[in-house]
């Protein structure tokens, strides 16, 4: 089942990827082909299999005390930002 | 000739004070300036650090303290946070990203003595199979220039094959320590999922990540294990399980050990590889194991199933790189909207985009049952396959590789043909287990891969088979020419 240009505009949107045109062919002819590839699955007879979400049996999610454990390390784990005033991250406008 | 010495003999020449960590890493550092060029191995140096570091570990010698891994230099894989060293999962998009801490591993092999040489190249955000969509350029084989390494871990595979370094971290998602090992022959170890913490890894997929080493012998790989292995309470998917002592076990004799001969990887396989396999069975059954045929009948499913739990997966985890906290951002943004589509359609390259919007179709509403949970289906029939051969047999083999090294450019048209490079490594990331890749031959001059798989935690049984192997052959003293000396 190809995958049409306006599926692969849907999906970039939906994962934030600006495609240009020059790029969309290639994209929607790869996206088709590995989605051809992973179709091979659905001839697969999987009834009554319970998915797997993980590799190991038996693990659940660990949790622990709710005590404070971390201090405050903002201004070393903003060195990386892009723009920070005032500890806050700076975007363009978001709300009118 | 140092580069060429196993982790035990330097440890041992460290210790008797013959050499100096300093003068051992100052041997590496000119080999890397003399040599790396060619191969494009590194993405960043840390030659000041790594002195600093030597000098240290020389101080802790001096007062009588000793480790198998104290003053030996190593290489970690592009993608562990280095706190305060540039770290970019071989992407434009982390081009800007100084780590701020340090992961699990890089803090354990630290804590044992080893001296950071450098950061090494890799597939962009670790996903592919020749070290070729790294935004740092691809990365070369130095048996032959003109072939790809493997990948993800390209880098850390070249470097350890060039001896540039005796040890390299790298990470095994779909077969990115294995593959790489086997296409330039040297010993490559995927430990078992959740043995190894992931903190401070950066994640790809996050059922299917695993922090691993590369090195030129089972031995040496065992001694890093030792130090990278055991819980952390950092990462919720450690697993609390004791840590063996994996070097203690490696001679153990293989008299009764169980190996099965996995059906679907022997059928079709190329002659000589072929004939490579059938010499490496010949070694293990003259070490007294038995060889036995199993059959995994889902096994076929493997590479459809990762490709699509994998990209589901890497569609989540590079959410996080928008443009406005760290990384990438684009040029005047008009809004939102566009300060992350643009920032991450520039920031990323080309087979990223793919696994992320093939991520994002199998997650979609409409598309999720008849996919994404289709494929976590397949992949329960495939582990409970192994589960039911590992009753039969205490390990599996196989060949790492459909084929030695390919050429640089010769798949990257054709991402479902670069996919079907990772037919045999797949499975034991589907399924969690142990793996490792070690050499066992050559095909037109190129080295060749064997592939040991054991069940959950069957490090130290993998170690011991590899090692024996290893001691009745020499394929994995091999250096490619123009880098013994």
């Amino acid at each position: 089942m190809s995958l049409t240009r306006q599926d692969v505009e849907k999906i970039a949107h939906l994962a934030r990827l600006s495609i240009t045109a020059q790029e969309m062919p290639v994209y929607v002819s790869s996206l088709s082909s590995i989605v051809d590839f992973v179709d091979e699955l659905s001839r697969t007879d999987t009834e009554g299999v319970v998915p797997m979400a993980h590799p190991l049996d038996g693990q659940h999610q660990r949790l622990r005390a709710d005590v404070v454990s971390e201090s405050d390390t903002h201004e070393k784990y903003q060195l990386n930002a892009p723009a920070v005033t005032a500890g806050l991250y700076v975007v363009p406008r978001v709300i009118e | 000739m140092l580069h060429n010495l196993f982790i035990g003999e330097l440890a041992e020449r460290l210790s008797r004070r013959e050499i100096s960590s300093v003068e051992l890493t100052r041997h590496f550092l000119s080999r890397i300036e003399r040599l790396n060029p060619a191969l494009n191995a590194f993405i960043t140096l840390t030659g000041d650090q790594a002195l600093s570091s030597a000098a240290a570990a020389d101080a802790r010698l001096g007062r009588g303290e000793r480790g198998p891994l104290l003053g030996i230099p190593l290489i970690h894989k592009d993608i562990f946070c280095t706190d305060g060293v540039k770290t970019t999962c071989g992407s434009r998009m982390l081009d800007n990203f100084i780590a701020p801490y340090d992961a699990t591993v890089v803090t354990r092999l630290k804590g044992a003595g080893t001296v950071m040489l450098g950061k090494s190249n890799m597939d962009e955000f670790a996903m592919g199979s020749s070290n070729e969509t790294s935004y740092y350029g691809p990365v070369k084989n130095p048996w032959d220039t003109a072939k790809v390494p493997g990948g993800s871990s390209g880098g850390s595979a070249a470097a350890t094959a060039a001896r540039l370094a005796p040890l390299a971290t790298g990470t095994d998602t779909g077969g990115s320590i294995r593959q790489p090992a086997a296409l330039t022959g040297v010993t490559g170890l995927k430990p078992t999922y959740g043995r190894v913490s992931r903190y401070g890894m950066i994640a790809f997929a996050s059922s299917l990540d695993q922090a691993g080493v590369f090195a030129r012998s089972a031995g040496d790989a065992a001694a890093a294990l030792q130090v990278m292995a055991g819980f952390d309470p950092r990462d919720s998917t450690s697993v609390d399980v004791p840590v063996p002592d994996y070097s203690k076990t490696l001679s153990q004799p293989l008299k009764g050990m169980k190996i099965g001969l996995l059906r679907e990887f022997f059928a079709d396989l190329e002659p000589r590889n072929a004939a490579l396999l059938e010499d490496a069975l010949s070694i293990f059954t003259g070490l007294g194991a038995e060889t036995r045929e199993v059959s995994l009948p889902h096994l076929p499913l493997s590479v459809p199933t990762y490709y699509v739990v994998a990209p589901a997966e890497c569609s989540s985890n590079l959410s996080r790189f928008d443009g406005v906290r760290y990384g990438y951002r684009c040029e005047n943004p008009k809004d939102l909207m566009d300060l992350y589509k643009r920032s991450r359609g520039e920031g990323f390259g080309a087979e990223v985009k793919r696994r992320i919007m093939t991520g994002t179709y199998v997650l979609s509403a409409g598309y999720f049952d008849a996919y994404y949970l289709k494929a976590q289906k397949a992949r329960r029939l495939i582990t409970d396959d192994f589960r039911s051969a590992f009753e039969k047999v205490d390990l599996v083999i196989g060949p790492t590789t459909p084929t030695p090294a390919f050429d640089i450019g010769a798949k990257m048209n054709d991402p479902v043909l670069m996919y079907l490079n990772d037919i045999y490594t797949i499975g034991a990331n589907l399924a969690g287990l142990p793996g490792v890749s070690v050499p066992c031959g050559f095909v037109d001059g190129l080295p060749m891969g064997l592939q040991l798989i054991g069940p959950h935690f069957a490090e130290a049984k993998l170690l011991n088979a590899a090692h024996q192997y290893q001691q009745a052959t020499d394929w994995h003293t091999h250096a490619p020419r123009g880098y013994e000396s």
